[in-house]
């Protein structure tokens, strides 16, 4: 088998998916936690502030979804084409969401009426917290494990999505993104909402240490074969050291004032927890609950070798271009909110 | 209704709803461009307010264009699991590439083309705007050759048997130029570029109508009608190009678009008709002979009939693909004589004199957008009962464990959801056509009057624009 690095190209390529999505969560997790707390703020001029701290930048983050799903299809059919049908209501109610949110920040602006504002406001943050929660959701469905049989079919009954452990983990999700999302409105406002986001800001952090602590002891106790590749490698177990203390550098940093480095502490966080939930699985990606030869792996749901290295080549040729005009847009609008007639 | 059917409608909708958008991206973006041009070359501040405007339209179509193109890719897997399995390595590269050379590009510049005008340089602010137009294009490019690797399959060989049968890339450029892609990727941009000019024709007669932003109209409605009458007569060559490929490619396909169906006889071209299936007749006015002369230059030379298929290997709804062809021909001939006429107003200095004509504008809008929606629906509906031709049948492309109810489900929540945003469309649309590009009553934004004295002079002179 062909590698890079003594890296075989199925790994590879699940590093990059991995790269993508947690570049999907780092940026659109923002927007979808600063939708999140959107209600949170009662004033006409808050909504606005808060509204425009994402509003130039949610279109484009949200189509980090769409290459990283392209990465999860491209790379891995079968797992695409396996959890996509068996998860097929959370994934309809995910898109609703989305729709929703991107006509809620269209609509608002549009026309001043009070009960105008209010229900798309309404829709938005709750559309927002929709998409954090089934993402979560999912996720805690790929930890579980889901019922696959016979050719990486799901024989499961339809709602079985819904199960504790993936509320939990939804939950979790929702906490980290609101967390994420506070650290950054706090980066983009001033005067008295900033003086109320930083209020709003310390009381996500608990929730999301108290919900993170949680879904850490239940894995633990309940779901000891994610343990497996850890204790195994002991090496391994600097990664969720290093998520442990990059999240608990989080409230340090914004005890001094330091959002920035806050922000960027928190981004780490979901890497390294992104990382930890690889590792936990790999080299499955998902478990079948019904017998372990149905789960799904890198190797038995990748695309063929030639496949790969011609995605490998193309991503090796694209990434610094992106990353480079993806630093160009951030630079550009660095810094508070200014409100312009470009505004929403 | 079965599973099969509830996913083909919900698939036809989706994409069919999702097919407004994206074609006006591309369209508009080349409009911006060459507003954004004029105004660097120019400095003349009529040709930014253009700009502007039309950045504000282009921001509506775009977002549209990415929430509903999210869903088309959620459903390969939700409702489509057999078939992209079937097809996962082979279009992983395409995608790959669309994702990397084509969303990042445009999504990463649109922030700078929608809320950068004030924070960088003209320059820099023009280079962003060719990123995202750019982007629109390779992103169109890559789609089109996915999708016409499922009409001309090469470059792949297949594997496996039963269910985990699938087929595997074994040259990325064979599949890459597979034989239709080059033909339909033209085909498709130069309808999208068509779609664009049009509704900026539409809009800038709206307003010469209404008396509004006159000297401004004219600007943008003799740049825009230039690239229509161009694209226009262009689209025949790409059509007749992409039309002699399916001939050679994919001959039922091309017999349920004439509604031939015996190869001894005569393959006529049907002007318009009526196609009646049962009893394997169609009625119109044609072109004895017409079709074997479009594909082989000969009145006599025999084409293959859907007869001459196995049964159960041709499209059922040959009324359905006959009509959509026609139509889409029809209006393609349209635009020709329309654009060509404009022009010559144009030439003769009377082009924005006819109320009449200026009507006629404001309302054929709506004909390049069916133009497009019907080519894929010919297209789409011709290659059946094929998913991917000849490998993989739609019927055999679903996900197993996915229940009707599921998908009926979602198929009311798309129909509820989608004619909101279609609303929300419209809304905005008209908000903005109705806003203007700038507000009348602010004298200083106001072009200088020697640019309007420039119009006017230029208005019976129509080199000078």
């Amino acid at each position: 088998m062909a590698t890079i690095l003594g890296i075989d190209y199925p790994t590879l390529w699940f590093l990059v998916v991995g790269a993508l999505f947690s570049g999907y969560a780092i940026l659109d997790g923002f927007d979808l936690g600063a939708g999140a707390w959107h209600l949170f703020f009662k004033e006409e001029k808050s909504r606005r502030i808060a509204l425009n701290a994402v509003g130039p930048v949610w279109d484009g983050n949200e189509v980090w979804l769409v290459i990283g799903g392209g990465a999860l299809f491209a790379g891995f059919p079968i797992l695409y084409a396996s959890i996509f049908s068996a998860m097929y209501i959370p994934f309809m109610l995910f898109l609703f969401a989305l729709i929703f949110r991107a006509v809620s920040i269209e609509f608002r602006s549009k026309e001043t009426m009070k009960w105008w504002r209010n229900t798309w406001d309404i829709s938005y943050s709750v559309s927002s917290v929709l998409m954090a929660v089934l993402l979560g959701v999912v996720m805690g469905n790929v930890l579980q494990g889901i019922a696959l049989g016979e050719n990486f079919e799901f024989q499961g009954h339809w709602l079985e999505f819904l199960n504790p452990y993936a509320i939990m983990v939804g939950i979790t999700t929702l906490a980290l993104f609101m967390m994420h999302g506070a650290i950054y409105l706090a980066m983009k406002t001033e005067g008295q909402l900033f003086v109320k986001v930083h209020k709003l800001l310390n009381r996500s952090i608990i929730f999301f240490i108290v919900s993170y602590s949680i879904v850490t002891i239940y894995t633990l106790f309940y779901l000891p074969h994610l343990s497996d590749n850890l204790t195994e490698n002991a090496a391994l177990l600097v990664v969720p050291l290093l998520a442990f203390l990059s999240i608990a550098n989080v409230p340090r940093l914004v005890s001094k004032a330091k959002y920035v480095h806050a922000f960027i502490f928190s981004a780490l966080s979901m890497s390294f927890l992104l990382i930890l939930v690889a590792l936990e699985l790999y080299p499955a990606m998902v478990m079948s609950t019904i017998d372990p030869q149905y789960s799904i792996t890198v190797y038995n749901a990748a695309s063929s070798e030639k496949s790969l290295g011609i995605m490998l080549i193309m991503t090796a040729i694209g990434a610094p271009l992106v990353i480079t005009y993806t630093v160009f847009v951030y630079r550009t609008f660095w810094g508070k909110v200014k409100m312009d007639e470009t505004s929403y | 209704m079965d599973v099969e059917i509830l996913s083909r409608i919900q698939f036809a909708f989706t994409i069919s709803f999702h097919y407004i958008y994206p074609p006006l991206s591309i369209g508009l973006g080349l409009m911006m461009v060459l507003m954004e041009g004029a105004y660097l070359r120019t400095k003349n501040k009529m040709y930014e307010q253009l700009a502007r405007f039309w950045t504000k339209i282009f921001a509506i179509t775009f977002g549209l264009g990415v929430a509903t193109g999210i869903v088309m890719e959620f459903e390969f897997g939700t409702n489509w699991a057999t078939y992209s399995r079937f097809v996962g390595d082979i279009f992983g590269s395409a995608l790959a590439a669309e994702g990397i050379f084509a969303f990042a590009l445009e999504s990463g510049f649109l922030g700078v083309l929608l809320f950068g005008w004030n924070r960088v340089k003209p320059i820099v602010h023009f280079i962003s705007t060719l990123g995202v137009w750019f982007g629109s294009m390779f992103s169109a490019v890559w789609i089109v050759i996915a999708n016409s690797w499922q009409q001309t399959p090469a470059g792949y060989h297949i594997v496996g048997e039963g269910s985990a049968r699938r087929a595997e890339i074994t040259d990325f450029w064979e599949m890459v130029f597979n034989p239709s892609s080059v033909d339909r990727i033209l085909h498709v941009w130069i309808g999208a570029l068509i779609a664009g000019a049009f509704l900026v024709m539409s809009v800038h007669a709206w307003y010469l109508l209404k008396g509004r932003y006159s000297e401004l109209s004219k600007k943008a409605f003799v740049i825009a009608l230039s690239v229509a009458a161009l694209f226009s007569v262009l689209q025949l060559v790409t059509g007749h190009s992409s039309a002699s490929g399916v001939a050679k490619n994919q001959p039922a396909k091309l017999a349920a678009f004439e509604g031939h169906y015996n190869s001894s006889d005569q393959a006529h071209l049907y002007l318009l008709g009526w196609v009646d299936n049962k009893n394997q007749k169609v009625y119109g006015p044609y072109i004895p002979g017409g079709l074997s002369l479009l594909v082989h230059g000969n009145f006599d030379t025999p084409m293959p009939g859907l007869n001459d298929f196995p049964q159960d290997e041709i499209p059922t709804q040959v009324n359905a693909v006959f009509q959509f062809y026609h139509l889409m021909v029809a209006f393609g001939l349209y635009f020709i004589g329309l654009t060509l006429f404009g022009i010559f107003m144009w030439w003769r200095g009377k082009l924005f004199h006819y109320k009449w004509l200026l009507w006629v504008f404001v309302f054929s809008v709506i004909l390049p957008q069916l133009a497009n929606q019907f080519g894929w629906f010919a297209a789409e509906m011709g290659r059946q009962p094929w998913v991917v031709y000849g490998l993989l049948r739609t019927s055999d492309g679903l996900s197993a464990v996915v229940t009707a109810n599921q998908v009926l489900f979602s198929l009311i929540m798309f129909t509820l959801i989608y004619a909101l945003l279609f609303v929300l469309f419209l809304y905005l649309l008209d908000k903005k056509i109705k806003a203007g590009p700038y507000d009348e009553s602010e004298t200083e934004s106001r072009p200088l009057q020697e640019s309007v004295a420039d119009v006017i002079q230029s208005d019976s002179k129509p080199n000078k624009s």
